[in-house]
């Protein structure tokens, strides 16, 4: 299965191809009359795309029973970790050249700045887990934490949300995806839930349940 | 997409750099195309008259105004290709993009309600009812972003004096042209189409206030609101209502547009104001389009001096 192996260096430069068009886009003074805005914007949009792909993974992976899909998780994880570095990156310098006073306002006062740092800094435990030696040493654990991706993709499609004026086609597609996405886990872990609150709740119904 | 690929820009929409670099040797192009074209369709006399008004023709007998900013202009490129034009598409370079839908001629503006002289102009008209300016202004958007504009239009203060109107009139109601076919935009119902804005009468015969129909001394493109359009200098970019077809004297505040699709954020009065805030973001600092750091946004955009005895005595942050 040779070929099959060389798919994964080529994901891994395919998802290089955004930051590539990026460059090119600067290059050949391609960024719009706001060029900030445009690398913001650009940058948020593939972090968003490399959520949903991260998150996707799973479900896709039990549809079609093509297990080897999860050896792409963690690639595409990371590379919304690579986008939302720059993304922020460039709120921080390009947008407020470290002007901390202005982020810190920024971050506590507007609901979008907030949502979308939020999810930043839960992206970033993530990120420095994501190694076989993390993974090993926290053992059950490493799952419990890195279910705080559900909440990152909500943070990030709120974020997106909040932040347009009027024209919320957008946000709304991602926001789809999502539901989808996380709609599949809830319907996939409701008999485990359903049978953990069953346990859990009074003995006098426990015992009813095994009579 | 939020972010258009570059691919999407067709060539013929992009202005060759040489050309927009070198604003004479562009203007001698254009107007040598539009020349040629007006030649062939039925000759040429003064402005345009009788021949379609094509993006780029030069207009004729401009003006210098007194009230032009001397700050270091916009260049034509980031103007024409970094709109907010809903009904072109949301995107800031869609409508460039789909300026090609907006014809512009024929073209007619009502002008009604409380008025003695209620009068449908011919857009060929209009323009002519009072010599064309240059007015080198600043624009704000409410986004945070900022240009510097050299329109070319007349005071709207002309207009209203030819309306005459009666003592009933306290505000004016602009309305944009309402065509799927022609603004595209308008097949989503992004705001509540037609897009409409208003004026308190003292802010209309302001002579700051302006209906521009140009644009760098050419004929106003699409994408920028042809064939007119509202410029009010001291607020945010969205209260200059483009391609209007009707101005209606009334004699209570109308509604406006982003009035309506979200009130808390965008009064009717929507003066440029630092100290009062959008509830989603900052409106203390803009970026000048061109320059990487932020500036501090000034009160009425820097027009304080002209306008802020309009409002005197009123409470800006309830009347935002």
């Amino acid at each position: 299965m040779s070929y099959w192996r060389a798919l994964k260096p080529v994901t891994f430069i395919a998802c290089l191809i955004p930051l590539g068009q990026l460059l090119y886009n600067a290059w050949t003074d391609n960024l719009s009359a706001n060029p900030i805005e445009f690398i913001t914007h650009f940058t948020g949009d593939w972090t968003l795309i490399f959520l949903l792909a991260s998150l996707s993974v799973t479900p896709l992976r039990q549809i079609s029973g093509w297990n080897e899909l999860i050896k792409y998780r963690r690639m595409l994880g990371l590379f919304a970790f690579f986008y939302v570095v720059l993304h922020f990156a460039t709120y921080m310098v390009l947008d407020h050249f470290f002007d901390f006073q202005a982020i810190v306002k920024d971050v506590m006062k507007r609901p979008y700045v907030t949502a979308g740092f939020t999810g930043f800094v839960l992206m970033i435990p993530l990120a420095i887990t994501s190694t076989a030696g993390m993974i090993r040493r926290l053992g059950k654990r490493w799952q419990q934490l890195h279910r705080f991706v559900y909440v990152v993709g909500i943070a990030g499609v709120i974020h997106f949300y909040w932040l347009v004026k009027a024209d919320i086609r957008r946000p709304v597609q991602y926001g789809a995806v999502l539901a989808l996405l996380l709609g599949y886990r809830l319907v996939k872990w409701m008999p485990a839930l359903w049978g953990r609150l069953a346990q859990s709740s009074s003995p006098i119904g426990a015992r009813q349940l095994s009579e | 997409m939020l972010i258009k690929k570059s691919e999407d820009i067709k060539p013929s929409k992009i202005t060759p750099r040489e050309l927009y670099m070198n604003r004479r040797q562009f203007i001698l192009a254009a107007s040598a195309t539009a020349l040629s074209a007006a030649t062939v369709l039925n000759g040429i006399d003064s402005p345009f008259s009788s021949s379609p008004a094509i993006a780029g023709q030069k207009l004729n007998n401009v003006r210098k105004s007194s009230f032009s900013a001397t700050e270091k202009q916009n260049s034509f490129k980031d103007i024409t290709n970094y709109n907010n034009f809903y009904e072109l598409g949301t995107d800031k370079t869609d409508p460039a993009e789909n300026a090609k839908y907006l014809t512009t001629r024929p073209w007619t503006v009502s002008v009604e309600g409380e008025v003695k002289k209620a009068k449908t102009y011919d857009i060929d008209d209009l323009i002519k009812i009072a010599p064309l300016e240059e007015r080198i202004y600043r624009m704000r958007c409410v986004e945070a972003w900022s240009m510097v504009i050299p329109w070319v239009g007349f005071p709207l203060s002309s207009l209203v004096k030819l309306a005459e109107p009666t003592g009933n009139a306290k505000f004016i109601h602009f309305v944009t042209l309402q065509d799927p076919k022609r603004l595209p935009g308008q097949k989503y119902a992004v705001l509540d189409w037609p897009y409409v804005e208003g004026l308190r009468m003292d802010e209309a015969m302001h002579p700051l206030t302006i209906l521009s129909v140009g644009l760098y001394g050419e004929v106003l493109p699409a994408q920028n609101g042809a064939p007119i359009r509202l410029v009010v200098p001291w607020k945010y970019g969205f209260k200059g209502i483009k391609s209007i077809v009707r101005i209606r004297f009334v004699e209570k505040q109308p509604p406006t547009s982003w009035n309506i699709s979200a009130p808390q954020e965008y009064g009717f009065y929507s003066n440029v104001n630092p100290e009062v805030d959008h509830p989603r973001w900052s409106q203390a600092t803009e970026r000048r389009i061109g320059e990487f750091f932020r500036r501090k946004t000034l009160m009425f955009n820097g027009y304080g001096e002209q306008v802020a005895d309009l409002y005197r005595g009123m409470d800006l942050k309830k009347y935002y």
